[in-house]
């Protein structure tokens, strides 16, 4: 059985004014109560399939999309419910889309794994381990070599690709496929590895000959850096960093988030590949609690207004169920819909 | 008035025309680029359109299919070139799970307007990781469109209406077609939707694809020196199937035999049959048959290659089988 030590509490000053740290907390908040309810919505028969729950890792997703631009592109996994939301996909559509209704972001065609949005730039929602990467870099290719829409913005910035994956991904060729190619043609691609420090219910020394995640990125000759996923800070400000260089460079830049995932893998998994007390000790460095009493000691927060911030979290998960239960089916003559474009109408 | 012209260079200048006239296209692949492309389709296009648009990729089918996918959905019309179906088995998870399913999974949010060309089939003594016909395993996929170009106007004419697709378009050119010369007509466009009548005759059709045209255009010959008029039809497109096509031909020649170089177990050939059973069966004074590849990986020998896989003779021998 492995023992995976819990980094030491964040601590430290929060460098950051009350209002961004406030809504860094509040979408922190607006994920964990998100997922608890489909998490009970799934034992209620409301949500079937897979569900893989974002529970802890909350500061990574939270941290790394505070740190890009609406412009920029995302790629996500099957553990994507977190980054579809802060991305600002609506509540709503989301959770439709879990109960498997019409008015789900993908009526009801993808389910939790597969959560899409053009409106966002946000381009799921993968469930192969890896699958993600190689689609980060044709997207970047694309922004690279578009004759329009390279780039945005008053200051011509660089649209970067931003491709979340597992440390699982990182045994997959299409990882170091895409890591290759991103290095060898300048790609402006943005990988964020999360480390849950498991794939599935392998641990990462029992399913890696080298660890060091960051040395492998760097093999490839991009610049790799490395944060505590635990803590939100650690994280919005390693990632910040991370997109200065690449929108400077345009070359990729690969992250290292290093968190832990609170609750099971899926629905399915009864947890008997790692110890109770390991994952109690990790409980204990929460991103939520451990930023709201750094948040309190500095005088930006107080108990009211966290509760106050926890009960509008709630309200709109309640409005998200209220929205996904009085949702409709698609009706089955629909239902070789939108395996092929239509006739006539532009991608 | 027409012009003589080899497949290779119909394919070639369809290839200069997309990239002449829209700047959203771009060819990548292996050795697309400084080496003219494996089978010198892209010879001169190095230096005319430049490494940004010729892309040399390394041996990364996976990663530069899926790249081909993401620069798709980022506004490109990206040419992605694999060197044969068997490499791109190691890319079709990038075809199946996401070029294929992206726009279902999406509920119709995005679209991929890709293009995979790769050669298929066997008949240089390339023997068992080169030579294989596995187009009939990508037409069973649903999302997207499966082309086998058998003729100099559809090596010419194809490209262009796979590349206005919005969906993935994946084209198999037969490598024993390459050298092929013939007619371009002045007129040669053509459509992605329907198959073709390439001889007409009304006692048996021949229901073939790709490599196996000329092999079909050849019997087909030999038993009209016989007295056996044969129609020869040109599936050209294998997803989706041209199905009022076949069956027209059927209830025209009652009888069919069906020539695919891929294997007979769960072939392409297999569905042709299934559907003939389904819509036209009592339109048929004969069973229909099939004529595939043995069951065998490619030899390399070439007495024993040319055993495993359809010939003119084996096409007739199955045609007068249907008529003793």
């Amino acid at each position: 059985m492995t023992d995976h030590r819990a980094p030491p509490p964040p601590a430290g000053p929060v460098p950051w004014d009350k209002d961004f740290a406030l809504r860094l907390l509040t979408d922190m908040l607006r994920i964990r109560r998100m997922e608890e309810k489909s998490a009970e919505m799934y034992g209620a028969g409301k949500i079937r399939g897979f569900l893989h729950l974002y529970i802890g890792e909350e500061a990574t997703g939270v941290g790394a999309l505070h740190a890009l631009s609406p412009e920029d592109n995302i790629v996500a996994t099957y553990r994507e419910h977190g980054h579809a939301l802060v991305r600002g996909m609506d509540m709503g559509a989301i959770m439709a889309e879990m109960y498997g209704k019409r008015e789900g972001c993908a009526h009801g065609r993808g389910g939790s794994m597969h959560l899409f949005d053009a409106a966002t730039r946000f381009y799921g929602g993968n469930a192969i381990v890896g699958g993600g990467l190689p689609l980060a870099v044709g997207l970047a290719l694309a922004a690279k070599m578009s004759p329009k829409g390279t780039s945005f913005g008053a200051r011509n910035e660089q649209r970067i690709t931003a491709c979340f994956f597992g440390d699982g991904a990182v045994a997959e060729g299409a990882f170091h496929e895409s890591l290759n190619l991103a290095a060898l043609w300048r790609l402006p691609v943005l990988f964020c590895c999360e480390n849950n420090l498991y794939g599935m219910g392998t641990a990462i020394e029992r399913s890696e000959a080298q660890t060091d995640l960051c040395l492998k990125a760097a093999s490839y000759g991009m610049p790799a850096l490395r944060a505590d996923g635990m803590d939100i800070v650690a994280v919005h400000e390693t990632t910040r960093q991370a997109v200065c260089t690449l929108r400077e460079s345009a070359g990729p830049v690969f992250v290292e988030y290093q968190t832990y995932r609170f609750r099971a893998h899926s629905m399915f998994d009864a947890e008997l590949y790692r110890q109770k007390a390991e994952v109690e000790e990790w409980k204990t460095r929460g991103p939520i609690h451990t930023f709201t009493a750094r948040l309190k000691a500095e005088g930006k927060l107080t108990e009211d207004e966290f509760l106050a911030l926890d009960a509008a979290a709630d309200a709109e998960v309640a409005a998200a169920v209220a929205f996904a239960e009085a949702g409709s089916w698609e009706p089955v003559a629909d239902l070789l819909n939108d395996v092929m474009t239509p006739q006539g109408s532009a991608p | 008035m027409s012009r003589k012209i080899s497949y290779r260079a119909a394919m070639r200048e369809a290839m200069h025309e997309a990239l002449a006239n829209d700047p959203r296209v771009f060819l990548m692949g292996e050795d697309v680029g400084r080496y003219g492309g494996t089978y010198a389709f892209s010879k001169g296009f190095l230096d005319e359109f430049g490494p940004e648009r010729i892309r040399d990729t390394p041996l990364s089918e996976l990663g530069f299919v899926g790249a081909g996918i993401g620069a798709a959905l980022g506004g490109m019309r990206p040419i992605v070139e694999v060197m044969t179906v068997n490499f791109s088995l190691l890319a079709l998870d990038q075809i199946v799970n996401t070029a294929a399913a992206l726009r279902h999974m999406s509920g119709g949010q995005f679209s991929v307007p890709l293009v995979i060309r790769m050669t298929t089939g066997a008949g240089r003594q390339l023997a068992a990781q080169h030579s294989h016909s596995l187009e009939g395993w990508y037409a069973h996929i649903p999302g997207i469109k499966v082309l086998a170009p058998a003729t100099i106007e559809d090596a010419r004419g194809m490209l262009a209406p796979a590349l206005d697709d919005p969906d993935p378009v994946v084209i198999f050119e037969h490598a024993g077609l390459f050298n092929l010369e013939g007619e371009l007509p002045d007129d040669w466009s053509a459509d992605i939707s329907s198959a073709r009548v390439r001889r007409a005759g009304k006692d048996v059709v021949i229901i073939t694809h790709g490599g196996s045209l000329p092999k079909a255009l050849a019997a087909a010959q030999a038993l009209a020196e016989q007295g056996v008029e044969a129609e020869v039809l040109d599936l050209r497109v294998l997803r989706p199937l041209d199905g009022a096509s076949i069956m027209a031909s059927v209830a025209r020649c009652r009888r069919a035999v069906v020539v695919d170089e891929g294997w007979k177990s769960g072939s392409l050939a297999a569905e042709v049959v299934a559907r003939i059973m389904e819509n036209a069966f009592y339109e048929l004074d004969a069973p229909v048959v099939r004529v595939c590849s043995e069951e065998v990986p490619i030899p390399y020998a070439k007495h024993l290659e040319e055993a495993a896989l359809p010939q003119a003779d084996k096409i007739v021998a199955a045609v007068k089988g249907l008529f003793a």
